[in-house]
């Protein structure tokens, strides 16, 4: 079992657990491990069509598994593996973006706008 | 036993092997070298050969090791005249320096060969004790501090992240700070953005940093933005800024920032911070990654909240704005090692940092090799970005 790391943006997908252990022998492996064990993960980490969403990385023992061997990258029991997601935060307020969307919440909150 | 000066120069020039200026000169373009200078900082301040560390004399046993960690580098020292600096050679033996020259005839002889020297920015006396702390830094001095006068960094936002920045900056002497920010100060700004204060509620943040900035160091010019960064006026607002200090929340923001400070070739000190967490990057253009290399494509707004709903931590964006603080710094002077290429994770809860490696994305559409030829080549950057498709330098 290695060991994989939760950014608190993906915490409420996996009951609040800073990290948790997960069986499999390459990156595919723990990522589908993950997913039947928490499927709220799926939408956040995979595209309608399976593949790994662009927005969020994956990084075993510090490196970035796409320029490993990707999802078949051979993952070891003492092994480390880091989900990132991209965080849109600065520290201002909520603001519409130029193309007018107003951003929404999203996680243990419902959806809504954003209140200002 | 007494001895007179005369007898102890020429014993100091038994020991101390000299060379000539045009020999010095020689050391110094083939490189390897320390050349110290041990003349007064008075003297020093009229002009020194470029490349020179300065030690006065008087401070040599004290300074050097700092300045010359390995006693077996070749060491140049020169002074006034050459007396100086043979006096100074014994003393560097004598500590163990194993290749010591003296030049002789020194900065005189220096300039009577016609060989070229500099002249520092003299700072003002004001300036000399504000920055004191700085100048007794030898990876600074009053170089160092000259050119962080005549530097100009841009601040997007300030907001959280651009506060505490903001603020060491000005504090710093960066000689111009540009704030791109529409917004006005609101009360519940102020449990982190602390360049604002209580009673400019409802003023432009704009204005109301300028005022803070400029009373904390008049050797500040605050120039302020105040319009939303968008494809439009990117290039423009950017243009002639040394070092980008991205503060902004909006995706759609930071992709048009990036493409076109990649294009710009100037280097952006990125944070971003969530609750007790934040993450510091620095996009150095075609040294390291830019942001599409690490995203290629942003979240639907559902999956990346912002702090106005998921909250923060008020000191997470303050660590995270004072490494970005640090970042423009060593770019501005040209000193340390960037986080290009690295991204560092801060988590408040455990007091834990994290450092994950990047690399460059050899088919990014911005920063790749091919881009980049394609940008040179003239063809417009028309990038895809959160609702709809930029070009910039072209109307939308």
């Amino acid at each position: 079992m290695s060991t994989v790391k939760f950014p608190s943006v993906l915490r409420a997908n996996v009951g609040g657990a800073r990290e948790v252990e997960a069986g499999g022998s390459t990156i595919g492996e723990v990522l589908d491990a993950l997913v039947a064990a928490y499927p709220a993960l799926r939408d956040q980490l995979f595209t309608d069509e399976g593949e790994l969403n662009r927005f969020v990385n994956v990084y075993l023992n510090g490196q970035d598994v796409r320029y490993l061997d990707g999802p078949s990258t051979p993952v070891a029991a003492a092994d480390e593996v880091r989900l990132l997601p991209a965080m849109a935060g600065g520290a201002g307020e909520a603001r519409r973006t130029a193309s007018g969307e107003t951003r929404r919440s999203w996680g243990d909150e419902a959806w809504r706008p954003a209140a200002r | 036993m007494t001895r007179t000066y005369a007898e102890l120069l020429r014993e100091a020039r038994s020991e101390i092997r000299e060379v000539s200026p045009a020999e010095a000169d020689a050391l110094r373009q083939r490189g390897g070298i320390a050349l110290i200078d041990v003349r007064e900082a008075s003297e020093w301040d009229q002009g020194y050969i470029p490349g020179a560390t300065h030690i006065s004399k008087s401070y040599l046993e004290q300074q050097v090791e700092a300045a010359v960690p390995d006693r077996g580098t070749p060491v140049v020292l020169y002074c006034a005249g050459g007396v100086r600096s043979l006096f100074a050679g014994q003393t560097l033996a004598a500590m163990g320096y194993s290749d010591v020259v003296s030049m002789s005839g020194g900065f005189q002889a220096w300039k009577g060969h016609g060989l070229p020297w500099t002249q520092p920015v003299v700072l003002t006396d004001t300036q000399k004790t504000r920055y004191s702390r700085h100048l007794l830094i030898p990876e600074v001095g009053s170089a160092g501090q000259a050119k962080l006068l005549e530097s100009k960094v841009l601040l997007i936002g300030a907001g959280g992240l651009g506060s505490p920045a903001a603020l060491y900056l000005a504090a710093a002497g960066v000689g111009t700070i540009g704030i791109i920010d529409f917004d006005v100060v609101d009360l519940s700004n102020l449990q982190r953005q602390v360049v604002h204060t209580s009673d400019r509620i409802g003023e432009k943040k704009v204005e109301s940093a300028r005022k803070t900035l400029t009373a904390l160091n008049p050797d500040v010019a605050v120039i302020g933005h105040e319009e939303m960064l968008v494809a439009d006026n990117v290039e423009r607002i950017i243009a002639g800024y040394d070092v980008i200090l991205d503060g902004t929340d909006t995706f759609e923001t930071r992709y048009i920032l990036n493409d076109a400070a990649v294009a710009a070739g100037i280097p952006v000190v990125h944070a971003s911070v969530f609750r007790f967490e934040g993450q510091l990057t620095t996009f150095v253009p075609y040294e390291g990654p830019c942001y599409r290399c690490l995203y290629p494509t942003p979240p639907p707004p559902e999956l990346a909240p912002g702090c106005s709903v998921a909250g923060v931590l008020g000191v997470v964006p303050g660590i995270m704005g004072l490494l970005q603080a640090n970042e423009v710094l060593k770019l501005l002077l040209g000193i340390g090692e960037t986080l290009a290429g690295r991204l560092l994770l801060f988590d408040a809860l455990e007091t834990e940092f994290t450092e994950l490696r990047l690399r460059r994305d050899p088919e990014c559409p911005v920063c790749s090799d091919r881009a980049r030829e394609a940008r040179e080549a003239g063809s417009p950057l028309a990038i895809a970005a959160t609702g709809g498709v930029f070009t910039l330098g072209g109307s939308r």
